[in-house]
């Protein structure tokens, strides 16, 4: 069996790999879009933070957890949103023409 | 039950999240699946919170419930409310609480397995030497990808000069700090062994990390933040990843890389787009050379009222309107675009020339036009629109300035020699509407305001079109 580290270095090369494949060609009316949507990916750390404060009691780490959780669904809420505001200016503009 | 849980449930659904992210990015990068793409990306990260929350099980949720509430209402209040000209700027601030929340993390696992315990060992011993190296790596970039992208967001949002500041010996000091901020991780996950000295030195390196990440990004000039902010959300990614590797957590390896990959391969489109590097941007305090090298003074510029360029248009059978950052500041979109209406009706033909790095952000121009329903067809790119300026009678440039100056092809000692610019010069008549006749983001005079059929406008670019839209109202009432 592989160590869990040699697993996770495995997953991350492979990810890294369809990371640098997906995106081949793209319109510049995507760069912002785009951006903005891997962005809020980026917040996937909220499922990190979200294990990081998981007890009552008033400790360092738990408010270091708590701002974490914060900080990450304020990327992903917010993120995410953004992104689909800016894609349905392009969508309404498809609608009408 | 909770064993079924745990080994299958959890592991399958997290795939689940990580296959849809992947097919969720590759929809956005095209225009027909973009929304699609950006859903399945959310739905995708729903996925992976309510299963990481099944997955705690029955703790207490009194912190986590407060963070998702504050985090959601803060995040959906701001991305509702910000304006589509601000755009840039709110990617830029996501961005860094995304990178602060990875560092955060690793600093609360830090604090809960090692500081608080009171274990007098070293962070390595108890967590493992990867887990404490990764911990540490992770608060290096997660703190850099904070302090960087408020710098970039300050930039942008004109808070803070636009233009590089250049500390002297910058290339020595970095280096140092980086140094310095390596040592102190490597003593912090191997070295440091008593919990106290463990948690001052984890301060240490984050706030080194800060540090690093402000003087990456202050000498870097306002023109090329949109590259900065998507090389940061390439490091936001990491950042996540790194995070990952600390909880063993496989769908934020994954996540992290595919955004820390498909960020850096956006990067590099957007620097070719600028024709530039990314070391060159990164590393070269552009901007700052061309700005004291280059005059700034203007001679032979003229200047002329809405009501004399609303003759022009009047006459004129072809018109493209070449949109800026300044269209942007000024929320112009509207009144250009009832503008170019307004010229239709007459019988003219209007275009729109789309420069990839017109205002803050690629695609910027793209947005704001699309908000103010100008058809999609009528926006033309660079490659294309360039031969067609030759035969137009008038551009129409609102607020645009270094991606229309012949500098970057005829002057070859330029700093922006070289980069791809819109060939305006060519056409019969050249109306820039313009607050002043200060320099753009790249900090250099355009001898465009120059030439003999140049015609300046000088002011805000809403009132200007605002009165051109009432001069030619006038025109063709008379008529």
């Amino acid at each position: 069996m592989m160590g869990a580290l040699l697993v996770g270095i495995y997953v991350f090369v492979l990810a890294s790999f369809v990371g640098f494949e997906i995106i081949t060609k793209i319109p510049p009316t995507l760069h912002t879009p785009l951006m903005s949507g891997a962005n809020a990916i980026s917040g996937i750390t909220l499922v990190g933070a979200l294990a990081a404060a998981t007890t009552g009691n008033v400790t360092a780490s738990n408010i270091l957890g708590l701002f974490a959780i914060i900080f990450a669904t304020i990327n992903v809420v917010g993120g995410f949103l953004v992104t689909n505001r800016m894609l349905a200016m392009f969508g309404k503009k498809k609608a009408k023409s | 039950m909770t064993q079924f849980l745990d080994s299958v449930v959890v592991p399958v659904l997290y795939l689940l999240s990580a296959v849809l992210f992947i097919l969720g990015i590759k929809g956005l990068t095209r225009v027909r699946t973009a929304q699609r793409g950006n859903a399945l990306a959310a739905l995708a990260m729903l996925i992976a919170i309510v299963t990481t929350l099944l997955d705690l099980g029955l703790v207490d949720f009194r912190w986590i419930i407060a963070g998702l509430i504050i985090g959601g209402l803060i995040g959906g209040i701001a991305a509702l409310r910000v304006e589509m000209t601000a755009m840039p700027e709110m990617v830029a601030l996501f961005n860094g609480f995304g990178g602060g929340a990875s560092a955060l993390v690793a600093s609360s696992i830090i604090w809960l397995e090692v500081v608080e315990p009171g274990h007098v060992a070293t962070p390595a011993s108890i967590m493992g030497g990867d887990s404490a190296l990764t911990a540490f790596l992770s608060i290096f970039i997660g703190a850099v990808t904070l302090s960087g992208s408020l710098i970039a967001f300050l930039k942008l949002k004109g808070m803070m000069t636009g233009s590089p500041i250049l500390i002297p010996g910058r290339h020595v000091v970095n280096g140092l700090l980086l140094a310095g901020t390596a040592a102190a991780g490597l003593y912090l996950a191997f070295g440091a062994g008593v919990p106290e000295t463990v948690g001052m030195v984890c301060l240490v390196v984050a706030g080194l990390s800060l540090v690093v990440g402000v003087l990456m990004v202050i000498p870097i000039g306002g023109a090329d933040m949109p590259v900065v902010i998507s090389f940061l959300n390439s490091l936001s990614g990491l950042a996540a990843s790194m995070t990952g590797f600390v909880l063993g957590n496989n769908l934020l390896i994954i996540s992290g890389a595919l955004v820390g990959a498909s960020g850096l391969i956006l990067t590099q489109i957007m620097c070719v787009a600028m024709n530039r590097t990314l070391g060159n941007v990164l590393f070269s305090g552009f901007g700052q050379e061309g700005a004291d090298a280059g005059s700034r003074e203007y001679a032979n510029v003229r200047s002329y009222s809405p009501e004399e360029a609303a003759m022009v248009l009047e006459g004129a059978e072809s018109v493209i309107i070449v949109p800026g950052y300044g269209l942007a500041v000024a929320q112009a979109q509207h009144t250009a675009r009832e503008l170019a209406d307004l010229l239709e009706k007459r019988g003219t033909k209007v275009s729109y020339a789309i420069h990839p790095v017109a205002g803050r952000m690629p695609g910027h121009m793209n947005v704001l036009l699309a908000e103010a329903d100008v058809p999609y067809e009528k926006l033309v790119e660079m490659d294309t629109i360039n031969p067609e300026f030759k035969t137009t009678d008038a551009v129409l440039i609102v607020g645009a300035n270094d991606v229309v100056n012949p500098a970057a092809e005829k002057d070859p000692a330029s700093p922006i020699a070289g980069m791809p610019v819109l060939e305006v010069w060519n056409a019969q008549t050249v109306m820039v509407i313009k607050r002043s006749l200060s320099p753009g983001f790249a900090g250099i005079k355009n001898e465009l305001f120059e030439y003999d059929n140049t015609m300046m406008i000088f002011g805000d670019a809403k009132k200007v079109l605002q009165g051109l839209v009432s001069e030619v109202k006038e025109l063709t009432a008379a008529a």
